[in-house]
């Protein structure tokens, strides 16, 4: 079923999303539109049966995200924050400062590189292979714990370009929890970055942009749910 | 003014160090090359820098490190200004980007596809790789660079890419002339400039270390 959110695009400015609800990387762009103010319209596609509009707008992948502004498309969710960083200059997302900058763009990287993977293997694989690749996780987030240091978030003060690649965190432990894996992000092994996980899915804007949890623990479930369960 | 201290952590071989070498020569901005043995041991200075990778390059400004080779040109690109390196209007550098990212998702991935195995596997790996540089062939188009007019970004990525091409032209049994002619002349006319010509390496001798690297894997 076709959802469709129309939010009142302007005669100047007309942007366009196309993605999914279960998506970290088009929830990203929901986040970042939203915390700049623009208005947009949502387009969910199903990806089994892609619209003739999604293929010409990302014929070289077909994948979403896909921000269509005034009817030029951007696609991969890492070019366009930086896109919408760039064309909408208020609350910036990124820092101004080269080496900073650099930084953020390095741990987004992270994030995707290998973050990402592991997320996927952890839900697909099973027993002492599953035990593995959690603990792999686990270093990963060693790694960020200790990248985050005192700061509130990665970006500061505030939410920014690495907190946002970051929010493949809350669909890790979502899918934890629906197929009742061992809890990867304890208080007790990573202090800092707990509290910070708190922070980012209280955030006004970034709550709005995770999927509604009942049903995503029912996707999870559905998807990857059998006797999946290393406790 | 003081002088500034820029270091980069190379690999000879690598295209990824490529591309940083390019980049700064593009920009005239003078550093010292520190030649790593990435196949033996690795220096402490290395370790320290890229402790999450362990990887070449790493850029070192001020001390400070840089690491994966797209981040740090677009850090040379910002930290110094003149020439730019990509365009200026946001949606030609989301442009610009976005075929920075499949670049780095699909050459050097596809080409190991090819000198990586044999047989079935890769002629099928092959298949893909000429797909993929007809992919940029066509965004390329009647363009003299990836990006109009001027050498910039998108070129940079991908030109030292192609110096393991002859490598995969021979495992493959193919000529990228052949298959695309556009990308070709692209090439040439990239291998033309001071900055790029300076900065890789001789095709025949990556095809040295890719042999050694195949008799490494067992794949013979």
């Amino acid at each position: 079923m076709a959802a469709i959110s129309l939010q009142t695009a302007t005669m100047a400015e007309e942007v366009k999303l196309f993605g999914t609800w279960a998506s970290p990387f088009s929830r990203r762009i929901e986040v970042a539109l939203k915390l700049k103010g623009v208005q947009f319209e949502y387009i969910e596609e199903n990806l089994s049966n892609k619209s003739p509009a999604l293929l010409k707008y990302n014929p070289v992948h077909k994948k979403i995200p896909v921000l269509v502004h005034n009817g030029k498309p951007v696609a991969e969710s890492l070019v366009i924050l930086e896109y919408i960083d760039e064309t909408w200059k208020h609350n910036p997302i990124l820092p101004a400062d080269p080496y900073e900058k650099a930084m953020a763009r390095f741990w987004a990287k992270y994030m995707d590189d290998k973050l990402w993977p592991a997320a996927t293997k952890v839900v697909v694989s099973k027993g002492e292979e599953q035990k593995a690749v959690i603990e792999e996780i686990q270093e990963q987030l060693k790694t960020l714990e200790s990248e985050l240091k005192e700061k509130k978030f990665f970006g500061g003060e505030s939410l920014g370009f690495v907190d946002i690649a970051a929010n493949i965190i809350v669909f890790l432990l979502v899918a934890q929890e629906a197929l009742g894996l061992m809890e990867i992000l304890t208080e007790e092994k990573f202090p800092v970055l707990h509290e910070w996980y708190q922070r980012l899915v209280d955030d006004a804007v970034f709550k709005e942009c995770v999927p509604p949890r009942e049903r995503h623990l029912g996707f999870f479930k559905a998807r990857f749910g059998s006797s999946t369960a290393s406790k | 003014m003081s002088k500034e201290e820029v270091v980069l952590l190379d690999f000879w071989a690598s295209p990824f160090c490529g591309r940083v070498k390019i980049a700064l020569a593009e920009k005239g901005v003078e550093y010292e090359h520190r030649e790593e043995d990435v196949l033996g041991s690795k220096s402490e200075l290395l370790l320290n820098s890229n402790p999450i990778h362990k990887k070449v390059p790493v850029l070192l400004h001020n001390g400070k490190p840089v690491c994966e080779s797209t981040v740090i040109v677009n850090y040379i690109d910002e930290a110094w200004p003149s020439p730019p390196l990509l365009p200026t209007c946001p949606y030609e550098r989301a442009r610009a980007r976005f075929w920075g990212d499949f670049i780095d998702k699909k050459i050097f991935e596809g080409g190991a596809k090819i000198w990586g195995s044999k047989g079935e596997a890769l002629e099928v790996g092959k298949k893909d790789f000429i797909e993929i540089l007809k992919q940029l062939e066509g965004t390329l188009g009647e363009k003299d660079f990836f990006c109009g007019d001027n050498f910039g970004f998108v070129d940079i990525l991908l030109i030292p890419l192609t110096t393991w091409f002859y490598a995969y032209e021979k495992f493959g049994g193919f000529k990228v002339e052949d298959e695309c002619p556009k990308f070709s002349v692209w090439v040439k006319r990239c291998m033309q400039r001071e900055s790029v010509a300076k900065a890789l390496p001789e095709p025949e001798k990556v095809y040295e270390a890719v042999v050694m690297l195949r008799k490494m894997n067992g794949i013979e």
